[in-house]
């Protein structure tokens, strides 16, 4: 990561998202104010953001689930691994976005790729912790009983451990949810696009900050729903009232 | 399959790192179809010695039989899925119906859909739960229907074997007392080996048909049928671990029908008052028992019931308490102290009275060193042979007031 090789990229991003800005406050009456007539007027042109936005939260989420669900099942069953791994995924989630994106940009270019790579290592964390926490919450009592009926490790684990992990992992999931739409507002620093780059495109101009940031939100209550719609159907014995 | 033989030989188990064994020679024989109770302190090795059978852990040195073939010669998960297991109320999957964890052996052998519903639904029936109840999850039942289906789904591929480790520990007074009749109950028409888990000496003395007394480092006290323990405790230890009120733990295992009765002296209304007098010399009791046509005990005859030439209705106390043959002996003492008498009219299974149950006749029962005092699974056995109604009546009620609450 030379400063030869950082220095085009700044530049080629700051044409990105400051090169439209003159002509915006012709766009609404009210010079930069919010504009609500105007929003309804120009929300098509949201749609392509988001959809990319979308991508770039529900790829990265579900890429991250399989390799951090994989990550913790290793570390229940070899406890010695949980200390690194923990530790591993931590630093992941500390590297600042913009960084971490200048650091790929050099190994996988600028675009969508980069873009993944980075917010799927973020996903890696919330649900790495919440899988293993849910492994390890299982009752002794209720791992013995399944060993002494002879259910094999392998059948314990997929029979027994994670779907009573089920609820501690989808709350890892939908943390992880959020975060992730957050995150990927940052996208478009690896050329990624999505709602992020519609902001920074025009970000004296409030209609357009409130529109793309309303989609946003939008965007990460629907993922948490949607999560949170799968979970339940998946945890039946959860809705089961105790009395 | 039926019950199997399981024998102990000169069992030793060291964890690797620890100083003193887990479990030292321990050498003993389960009959096939015996409760055998492993009891005593905590870290005596009762646990290990359970698990040691369907090798949850395996044993250092020593063989354990399972039907006259080592245990180690066995591989674990199959050894497993024909040994029952049955732990504590937390040991059922919460994230599967009640059908389906009663069904979890029968699935790792592969029966197919058919025969394993048709099990689930004997296996509800036995144990006295609604077919309805086995689309419903754990949470949803109450503690005592959770047991219930914990010893089920032990049951379920019918194994020779039975391990129940502290099976009614989490359970309350009332409710375990019930679960303990339902299973011997259970033990009375399946005759199932049994090894059964606890610390408390009481369950053991009502569950076991044999007694292992394990104190610390898995060393074996002594193993005995409940009444050689109660009588002659092997040593200092089983003395004090069976507790000071032994003597008066051997009243429940006997039943009113075990001990020699008082004769009673029964009389009729109308009855010449003569001729009933004259039944006085012959009885236990000096006084006279007023009985219907059917002879069953309306109170004791006062002195001017005798006063004229035939006997009238006069009595000076009402025959309470009374009590059944096939009651418990403790049960039945319990009685006459809470009525404040010294006696009370023994009835039959019609009401008809057949004897009197004093405190001087239980004395003497006590006092009796000799005799047959039946084991928990002979006095099932008999009363499954019989109407079997003191514990099928403990089953309906107990099945009855769960099934209300669900």
């Amino acid at each position: 990561m030379s400063g030869l090789a950082v220095t085009p990229v700044l530049a080629q991003l700051s044409d990105d998202f400051f090169g439209d800005r003159q002509g915006a406050a012709d766009r609404c009456p009210g010079n930069n104010e919010l504009c609500p007539g105007w929003i309804v007027d120009n929300f098509t042109d949201y749609l392509n953001p988001l959809w990319e936005h979308v991508l770039l939260s529900v790829i990265p989420l579900a890429i991250g689930f399989v390799l951090a669900t994989g990550l913790a099942m290793l570390a229940h069953r070899y406890p010695k691994l949980a200390p690194p791994f923990l530790a591993f995924v931590s630093i992941l989630f500390t590297i600042p976005s913009i960084a971490f994106y200048l650091i790929l940009i050099n190994v996988t270019g600028r675009g969508f790729a980069t873009a993944v790579v980075a917010l799927t290592a973020y996903t890696q964390v919330l649900i790495f912790r919440n899988v293993l926490t849910g492994l390890r919450e299982v009752p002794q009592g209720t791992v013995e009983a399944a060993q002494g009926m002879g259910m094999s490790s392998r059948q314990i684990l997929f029979g027994v451990e994670l779907p009573m992990a089920l609820p501690t992992i989808f709350a890892g999931l939908r943390i992880a949810a959020s975060s992730t739409v957050g995150i990927a507002g940052f996208a478009f620093f690896a050329g990624a696009g999505g709602l992020g780059q519609s902001i920074f495109a025009d970000p004296r101009f409030r209609g357009n900050v409130v529109a793309a940031s309303v989609l946003m939100i939008l965007l990460a209550a629907a993922l948490e729903l949607a999560v949170l719609a799968v979970q339940r159907a998946l945890t039946p014995w959860q809705r089961a009232v105790s009395r | 399959m039926q019950a199997a033989t399981l024998e102990f030989r000169h069992v030793h188990k060291q964890y690797p790192g620890a100083d003193k064994p887990a479990i030292a020679d321990l050498s003993f024989r389960v009959e096939a179809g015996d409760i055998c109770v492993l009891v005593g302190p905590s870290g005596c090795g009762k646990t290990t010695a359970m698990r040691l059978v369907n090798r949850m852990i395996d044993l250092t040195s020593g063989e354990i039989l399972l039907d006259g073939r080592s245990v180690m010669e066995r591989r674990p998960a199959e050894l497993r899925r024909e040994v029952g297991y049955a732990i504590q109320q937390i040991g059922l999957f919460p994230h599967r119906t009640i059908a389906d964890n009663i069904a979890t052996v029968p699935k790792l052998l592969n029966w197919d859909k058919t025969r394993t519903k048709a099990r689930v639904e004997e296996l509800l029936d036995l144990i006295g739960l609604d077919r309805s109840l086995g689309r419903r999850y754990p949470a949803q039942l109450s503690g005592g229907q959770r047991q219930r289906v914990g010893v089920a789904r032990a049951l379920a591929a019918d194994p020779p074997l039975l391990l129940m480790d502290e099976p009614f520990g989490a359970i309350d007074p009332i409710n375990r007392e019930r679960l303990q009749n339902e299973f011997l109950r259970l033990q009375g028409e399946l005759r199932k080996t049994v090894v059964f888990v606890t610390h408390d000496i009481d369950e053991a003395i009502k569950m076991g048909d044999k007694i292992a007394i394990l104190k610390e480092g898995g060393h074996l006290a002594q193993y005995a049928t409940p009444s050689e323990l109660l009588m002659y405790p092997a040593d200092k230890f089983v003395e004090d671990f069976v507790g000071a009120d032994r003597a008066l733990k051997r009243l429940a295992l006997q039943r009113v029908r075990d001990i020699d009765l008082w004769k009673a002296a029964t009389v009729r209304t109308g009855e010449d008052s003569a001729a009933a007098k004259a039944k006085l010399a012959d009885a236990d009791l000096p006084y006279l028992l007023l009985v219907d046509d059917r002879g069953r005990p309306k109170g004791w005859l006062s002195d001017r019931a005798l006063s004229g030439e035939r006997i009238v209705e006069d009595l000076r106390s009402s025959a309470d308490p009374i009590v059944e043959m096939d009651d418990i002996l403790r049960d039945a003492l319990s009685d006459l102290l809470a009525a404040d008498t010294r006696y009370g009219p023994v009835v039959d299974e019609a009401g008809a009275v057949r004897g009197i149950l004093s405190l001087e006749a239980v004395g003497h029962a006590l006092a009796a060193t000799g005799g047959h005092v039946p084991t928990a699974t002979e006095l099932a056995r008999e009363s499954a042979a019989h109407d079997g109604r003191a514990t099928a009546d403990g089953l309906s009620s107990g099945s009855g007031s769960d099934l209300a609450r669900s």
